[in-house]
């Protein structure tokens, strides 16, 4: 829990990087596997998600002495689905390609658990300052995340970045198809997470030493 | 034969001493049978010679360079996970890694890219046993892994099936110029090549599937010396034949018979030298035979009704699946009874 001495700015550098919703707590990987095949995807579900934990956290936080205990995660579901509805209808109006090739995803971000559990953790029990400040390093976390996966699934499978080729046209029929199907995701994913692993490992030991 | 790594088998020195009032007492194998790991992966690269010169034969210098390329693919991640993990390059040197990759390539169609072989190998060292923790822990097998990666990768290399560049007089044929296909199954009738030409091998394929005789050479070669099994080969030989018996008899017109499917694709090689390994099988002789069935009848499931031509690879990785489960139900008794507790 957040205690009074850590700085916004802490919080903010504890969701992208110590906390990474994806790399490190391992929640929302529905997404983080399933849209990653692309860095627009990645980018545009990590912008959408990141949208809904800023407003979802300062609702909440806003709200957070009139909500009686009891009812907190109804509360949570409604303001989450919300703007999950906002975001849903936002990129269907701007962004049809995007939102067409998201499909699903983005309306299944009200049950991503990435999102509940920043208003359970952080804005059911602090100010409003604080709880930006983490929701924003949570979305930003989020976004990387998945913009990592994404860039390495694209040029590998694609052999494009944001649509644009950038591998000579002669790499066109070495291109690693599994990339962009979903055992791609499994394996970027697992071994990205993997070396995540490694150096945390590896600086804890390197601190208590 | 004296240097197997402590562990990895019952010829090394006992790893775990413990020393007890005045006796010391090891850890259990007591008797051993003088093999290491070692010994046994080179008696497998021994017996896979066969099929190397045969596919030489078949398929010019290429086959050489091509093994070549997914050994040492398969090496270059053995000793990359072996530095990461901060283990010594013994592991390198067991030949376990040189025996992947020698069956991988030999899954291998003869035309693939030589980088994708590197890829294949490195995958298959690295994805299916490294990260499970090296030899002996991997719940697949490596090379089929590496094989399933690069079909599902490169689909279209993965798909081109060289001729044999030689025909052998009086072998029959006008059928090997029009097939070419892991198993010419999707062929017509008439077309297909005589069952004496599939055994020696004049039917395009992969490496080690072309000649079906150089994969049986080399494999009663291990079953007789006693490397390995002969359970799981004559499972999955018989699994296979029951179910391409039955599918014959119901459908003669569409399904070829039992004799076809012995001596076609990769069958043999599979048999002998897949569904024989150590690790993914089970260790219960009844497993074993269950395991050997099921990898029989799911190849011949997939070559007749799956998408793929040839089934080897997925069998031999669903029935791996399936290992934990058949070590379950098939604990044998123990001498005397099981232990009866309260």
């Amino acid at each position: 829990m957040a205690d009074g001495k850590v700085s916004d700015f802490t919080q903010f550098r504890e969701g992208v990087v110590d906390n990474n919703p994806v790399l490190v707590q391992l929640l929302g990987m529905c997404p983080a596997l399933a849209v990653s095949n692309t860095l627009e995807n990645a980018i545009v579900m990590g912008g959408a998600a990141t949208f809904v934990v800023v407003m979802s956290n300062l609702v909440t936080s806003l709200l957070r002495h009139q909500i009686k205990p009891h009812v907190r995660i109804l509360i949570f579901t409604l303001t989450i689905s919300t703007f999950v509805t906002i975001a849903d209808l936002f990129l269907r109006a701007h962004l049809f390609d995007v939102s067409r090739k998201l499909g699903p995803f983005v309306p299944l971000i009200i049950v991503n658990c990435m999102i509940i559990s920043r208003a359970e953790v952080v804005a059911i029990r602090n100010g409003l300052k604080r709880s930006l400040a983490d929701a924003f390093g949570i979305g930003v976390g989020f976004t990387l995340a998945l913009s990592v996966v994404g860039v390495i699934r694209e040029i590998l499978g694609s052999g494009t970045l944001l649509n644009y080729p950038v591998t000579p046209a002669a790499f066109e029929p070495h291109l690693w198809i599994i990339m962009v199907l979903p055992p791609g995701a499994f394996l970027t994913l697992g071994v990205i997470i993997g070396i995540v692993n490694y150096v945390r490992q590896r600086d804890r030991k390197g601190g208590a030493a | 034969m004296s240097e197997a790594p402590a562990g990895t088998g019952p010829g090394g020195a006992a790893p775990d001493v413990v020393k007890t009032q005045e006796l010391f007492v090891s850890a259990a194998p007591h008797l051993a049978a003088g093999r290491s790991t070692r010994w046994i992966m080179f008696q497998v690269v021994a017996a896979l010679m066969p099929l190397l010169i045969a596919s030489t034969v078949f398929y010019g210098f290429r086959a050489i360079l091509l093994t070549v390329f997914t050994v040492a693919g398969c090496l270059v991640a053995e000793a990359i996970a072996n530095a990461i993990r901060g283990r010594s390059q013994a592991s390198l040197g067991d030949g376990s890694a040189v025996v992947t990759g020698m069956i991988l390539a030999f899954s291998l169609p003869p035309a693939l890219n030589f980088y994708m072989a590197v890829i294949g190998g490195a995958v298959a060292i690295s994805l299916a046993k490294a990260i499970f923790g090296g030899l002996g822990h991997n719940l697949f097998n490596p090379a089929m892994v590496g094989r399933a990666f690069l079909m599902v990768c490169f689909p279209a290399a993965m798909g081109v099936w060289s001729e044999p560049a030689i025909v052998f007089e009086g072998m029959a044929l006008a059928a090997v110029d029009g097939v070419t296909m892991a198993t010419p199954l999707q062929a017509a009738v008439d077309r297909m090549p005589g069952l004496a030409a599939m055994f020696v091998g004049q039917v395009g394929g992969s490496l080690g599937e072309t000649s079906a005789l150089a994969a049986l050479l080399g494999g009663l070669y291990l079953v007789l010396r006693g490397v390995a099994d002969w359970r799981p080969v004559v499972g999955t030989l018989a699994g296979a034949m029951i179910v391409a018996f039955i599918a014959h008899w119901a459908a003669p017109q569409t399904y070829e018979g039992p004799g076809f499917h012995l001596f076609a694709g990769a069958m043999m090689f599979g048999a002998f030298f897949i569904a024989t390994d150590y690790v993914g099988a089970p260790i219960t002789p009844a497993g074993r035979w269950i395991f050997g069935f099921g990898v029989g009848g799911l190849v011949m499931v997939i070559r007749l009704f799956g998408a793929y031509p040839e089934g080897f690879m997925f069998a031999i990785l669903i029935m791996n699946a399936m290992t934990p489960l058949i070590e379950r139900v098939t604990v044998p008794t123990p001498f005397g009874g099981h232990v009866v507790t309260n």
